[in-house]
């Protein structure tokens, strides 16, 4: 088997899982929905306060949502063996890796985007700079599940390691944050968004090229 | 074996380690010690108040270095990691574990004095400027290395995954810290923590050296400390460790 | 002296500073060699009772 066709199958196999148990597939997106509704509950319903911390919420949620469905991207093959598998396998780990990673973002990154702007709406995001926010996340939410799987690679094998995920892994996301957010401020704003584009690209590239390379080191380190 | 070589392997020695180190600290505490001495005398008593910001500068004896000092060990805590990895040296791996708990002091004390400094002179215990951000951020990253470390149960598997994480890390933090700065253009702009201002005055200069250069040498110091314990409770069972103990 | 001590005005802000500083710093040294030396008791302890079973 070629590797390129080990690397489909993974992610062909990983999404049927997935829609096997479809119910928490919107588990997600409701945590997304809730988190962002929380914030008008705690800080007040003013409509110019809300527009202003609109793109922060909405990507601060977006975050906190990824670092809750990470530990789907190994759990259930540590405790049943697949990952093992894949380690002593013939394939090139790191392709694995991003074959399953590529999945996860699938089912838990892409649907933020589906609801992102009806909740933007919510907050009173000037709409224009929801066009910028859909492309944020689009750019973003990859890198999130990327580095997040890092995370969860070197956590797998620990009994509480929930707990230190977030973490290990939220002095990483800032970055995103911040130039995410950024992006969509500077949109509402009238400004050219084309720097922080560039920049959350960059962070794409990146992320996609050397997180697997990290995540399979950290796996062969977390199931020896 | 050209000599490079030589040195690196016997560095990776934890006998030899054990021994050169015990007869380092002396040296090192006393030259320490001389250095805190003079900076703390030729900055708090000697040099005059600083114009704008009054004696409250003086704090910059402490800020300056620990921020450095956090900086500086996160990255030895990289380079030791990736040594680590590729040489699997376990004096690397003690110097990664015994770092931590060090770099992340430093952090806390850059962190506490840059509030306090800020207090006085924005009115604020807490300003969201870059460095402080960026500070804290860095503590994140220490207290995760070091949780990591102490949730593996296996002390091999743990000392490669902190230093996988340092890696990661230490890539990321250029990332993070350039990210922060440019943050804070967007959202504070003026409030800029001039340490370094337009040009510090002889008299502020030196003692700063001085207190740099301490805290360089105590971190080497506490270091020392901290890997001859290690070393010893990973060697504790080795012939070497034996006949030091029984030696006593 | 009684100005050394005043700072101006800031006294809290930097005796605080430097007094912090200084309990964490000696703190560290302090919690490294205590560690040591419970090292070497652990392996001296166990040597004696090593020699005695044999």
């Amino acid at each position: 088997m070629t590797p390129g066709r080990a690397f489909l199958d993974l992610l062909r196999r990983d999404l049927l899982l997935a829609m096997r148990r479809r119910s928490e597939l919107a588990n997600p997106m409701l945590f997304f929905v809730m988190v962002i509704v929380l914030f008008p509950l705690g800080v007040g319903a003013e409509p110019q306060l809300l527009e202003q911390m609109s793109a922060g919420v909405v990507w601060v949620a977006a975050l906190l949502a990824a670092l809750l469905t990470l530990d789907s991207i190994f759990r259930s093959d540590f405790e049943d063996g697949t990952l093992e598998q894949i380690l002593i396998g013939a394939h090139p780990v790191p392709m694995l890796v991003l074959a399953k990673v590529i999945a996860h973002w699938l089912v838990t990154g892409l649907p933020l985007l589906l609801v992102a702007p009806v909740l933007a709406t919510f907050l009173g995001m000037n709409p224009d700079a929801i066009g910028v926010l859909m492309l944020s996340l689009l750019l973003g939410t990859p890198v999130l599940s990327l580095i997040g799987s890092i995370g969860v690679a070197l956590t797998v094998g620990l009994r509480r390691g929930g707990v230190i995920l977030s973490l290990l892994v939220l002095p990483l996301y800032v970055p995103v944050l911040i130039f995410g957010a950024a992006a969509v401020d500077a949109a509402a704003s009238g400004m050219p968004v084309t720097g922080q584009m560039y920049i959350m690209a960059a962070f794409l590239v990146l992320a996609v090229t050397l997180a697997p390379l990290a995540a399979a080191a950290a796996l062969r380190i977390s199931l020896s | 074996m050209n000599i490079f070589t030589k040195w690196f392997h016997r560095l990776g020695s934890p006998p030899w380690f054990y021994r050169v180190s015990g007869k380092l600290i002396p040296w090192m505490s006393l030259l320490c010690a001389a250095l805190i001495i003079y900076g703390l005398y030729a900055g708090l008593v000697v040099a005059p108040p600083d114009y704008q910001q009054g004696d409250s500068f003086r704090i910059i004896y402490i800020h300056v270095p620990a921020a450095l000092l956090s900086m500086f060990i996160y990255v030895v805590m990289a380079v030791a990691g990736g040594i680590s990895l590729i040489w699997r040296m376990k004096m690397a791996d003690v110097v990664l574990i015994s770092s931590a708990p060090i770099g992340a002091v430093f952090t806390v004390i850059a962190l506490a004095t840059g509030s306090l400094w800020g207090k006085p002179m924005w009115g604020t215990w807490w300003t969201w400027d870059a460095r402080l951000t960026s500070e804290l951020l860095l503590l994140f990253l220490y207290l995760g290395i070091i949780a990591l470390h102490n949730a593996v149960e296996d002390r091999q598997s743990a000392a490669r995954a902190v230093s996988v994480l340092a890696l990661v890390g230490v890539v990321n933090i250029p990332i993070i810290h350039y990210s922060v700065v440019w943050w804070n253009t967007l959202h504070q702009g003026a409030t800029i923590m001039r340490l370094d201002g337009p040009a510090i005055d002889e008299s502020m200069r030196w003692p700063l050296f001085a207190m740099i250069a301490a805290f360089y040498l105590y971190y080497f110091i506490v270091l020392m400390l901290r890997a001859r314990g290690e070393v010893l409770n990973r060697e504790s069972r080795s012939r070497w460790v034996r006949e030091l103990v029984a030696g006593d | 002296m009684a100005e050394f001590f005043h700072m101006g005005g800031y006294a809290f802000y930097v005796w605080t500073s430097f007094g912090l500083t200084a309990f964490l710093l000696a703190g560290l040294v302090v919690w490294a060699s205590q560690a040591h030396k419970r090292e070497l008791a652990r392996i001296s302890r166990r040597l004696r009772r090593e020699k005695r079973s044999v």
